[in-house]
């Protein structure tokens, strides 16, 4: 964990809201893994005073990039930064998904759930499953549903598709993929696949999560989250971020941002 | 070279430059970030008898240059602070200062008794913005209530005692003077002012527990004049607080007469906040011939 100003690398585009933003920080990105988040400084003003969180949604060998949405103040300010810009980034924070989580063989399927801006996390651990040398996950049993509202907010499907991942879409109002929920899309999944999911790792809407949580219980599936909460500090000190579960209040910059599924008190 | 060491009482620090309770943690948190040795000193989350579990989330939420928060005094409670927080303290090689609090002034002795015996802990901070001394009002809202825990936790320990006064009073200085007059060595000042904030679209508060503690730049200049009002009517040492970010506000509380200053919601910020305004008080008492620190405090023209 450290402190610095890193130079941005660029800041696009990359939907109606959505941008993203590369920076170059070889420092954070060697102790960077997915899950995990940076802490950033919008502005050097009062005016937002807070840091604002973003998980890694790649990690490079120098650089990472964060994927965002422009929702207040802070987003619509680091939407304004321009290659080249410096930022104050304290990081890498939080515990980051694990390659150990239980109950995996080669057989079986791993499934991650992403609504709207949940797949900027997925995206970094989806390459890390598919990548690394640890992982005995087969790319040909990596399923990934990204929901959305509409078409414009599908993000990332190409991204998925390149890692070779099997990619499922869908929006609300049927403008893009199949019609409904994506905890839909995931009970219509579970229903058909023909090898049994090990793990499923999701990140979204809390009421989306609450809905992947029951969806595991009922079919004893494990199952992560990475969660968001209101954080100020960002490295356990004030005890902002707290999330309720099984084992009292836990932090999510701290204990988390990935929890176990079946742990939370939705 | 200027001098920067203060006296608070019978503690000396290197500098005037402390982190306010709440906002760092136990010190572990900020140690990759923040180079323990050149605070003035630390001062730890609130301690309190047995562990308290907090309020329910949301906790924080972040109002225009300030933030909300009610974290409910979540700790682990005295005996496993001493076991697995002061362990760490004990090294960090600066003064250790614990906040306390409790609902009456025997268990706030009992906490104070129970600290003494820990020879790394340079003083206690007695946080009196905690709620009901078995009535509605923080101790610190009344004269006669904070009179009695000071007096009572002084009765029972010779360590340095810091009362941490609220700014939800009518007059912080009736309450500034109960807690001299019960022998308190240090005042400190101000905890956050209650606030609120609310969510349009869901017509919820933001914050779980409805209303909460204000901070951040938004209440500097109510503090600083809290500060100012109480640094004429006591004689005991002050620490300023409220919305310091940088060198300049750090100064401006001293000059308004705090002999220390802690730095709260900016280390959220700015980890290096800190540091930096040691740097920026050395830089301005050298710049401005000022040889001692002490020269500064109340000097308000």
């Amino acid at each position: 964990m450290l402190q610095g100003n890193f130079k941005i690398l660029s800041n696009k585009k990359v939907g109606p809201d959505y941008f993203k933003m590369a920076v170059y920080a070889p420092r954070i990105v060697k102790e960077a893994r997915p899950g995990q988040f940076v802490h950033l400084r919008c502005s050097d003003s009062k005016q937002p005073l807070l840091r604002r969180p973003f998980s890694f949604h790649r990690i490079n060998k120098n650089s990472f990039e964060i994927l965002y949405k422009i929702v207040g103040r802070g987003t619509n300010l680091l939407a304004k930064k321009h290659k080249g810009d410096k930022i104050d980034i304290l990081g890498p924070l939080g515990n980051g998904f694990d390659l150990k989580h239980p109950t995996r063989n080669t057989q079986s399927a791993t499934i991650l759930v992403a609504g709207g801006m949940g797949v900027a996390p997925l995206l970094s651990w989806a390459g890390k499953i598919v990548n690394s040398p640890e992982s005995i996950v087969h790319r040909k049993k990596l399923y990934v549903l990204i929901g959305a509202k509409t078409k414009a907010g599908v993000l990332c499907e190409k991204d998925f598709k390149k890692l070779k991942a099997k990619v499922f879409v869908s929006t609300e109002d049927g403008s893009q993929g199949s019609k409904g929920l994506v905890t839909n899309l995931l009970k219509f999944l579970l229903s058909t696949i023909d090898h049994r999911p090990s793990t499923i790792y999701t990140c979204g809407p809390l009421a989306m999560l609450k809905e992947v949580a029951r969806i595991g219980r009922d079919l004893h599936i494990a199952g992560y989250a990475s969660l968001e909460e209101r954080m100020a500090c960002g490295v356990g000190a004030c005890l902002g971020c707290a999330v309720g579960t099984s084992r009292g209040y836990k932090l999510v910059c701290k204990d988390g941002p990935v929890f176990n599924l079946q742990e939370i008190k939705w | 070279m200027v001098n920067l060491s203060v006296a608070l009482g019978k503690l000396k620090l290197n500098n005037p430059v402390l982190v306010a309770s709440g906002t760092f943690g136990y010190g572990q948190e900020y140690r990759d970030l923040v180079p323990l040795r050149k605070l003035g000193a630390l001062i730890t989350k609130t301690i309190t008898l047995k562990a308290r579990k907090g309020n329910p989330p949301p906790r924080i939420a972040e109002t225009d240059r300030g933030m909300l928060n009610a974290i409910g005094l979540e700790n682990p409670g005295v005996e496993v602070f001493l076991q697995e927080k002061m362990p760490f303290l004990e090294k960090a090689g600066i003064p250790i200062i614990v906040s306390i609090a409790e609902d009456t002034p025997a268990k706030f002795a009992a906490l104070a008794k129970r600290l003494s015996k820990t020879k790394a802990i340079a003083a206690l901070e007695l946080n009196i913005s905690c709620p009901n001394l078995n009535k509605s009002n923080l101790i610190g809202q009344d004269a006669r209530a904070t009179y009695e825990v000071v007096k009572a936790v002084k009765r029972t320990t010779k360590l340095n005692v810091i009362t941490k006064l609220s700014p939800n009073v009518t007059d912080i200085v009736k309450i500034a003077q109960a807690a001299e007059e019960a022998g308190s060595d240090v005042l400190a000042l101000v905890n956050t002012f209650f606030a609120m904030a609310v969510d349009l679209r869901t017509k919820k508060a933001k914050l779980g527990n409805v209303s909460g503690g204000l901070s951040g730049p938004a209440i500097k200049p109510q503090a600083l004049w809290m500060t100012r009002r109480v640094f004429k009517k006591v004689k005991v040492p002050l620490i300023g607080m409220g919305g310091i970010m940088d060198t300049q506000d750090a100064l401006e509380f001293i000059i308004c007469g705090a002999s220390a200053i802690a730095v709260g919601t900016a280390n959220f910020v700015n980890p290096r906040a800190t540091t930096e305004i040691i740097a920026g008080i050395q830089k301005y008492l050298r710049k401005n011939k000022i040889s001692n620190i002490k020269k500064l405090v109340g000097t308000l023209a």
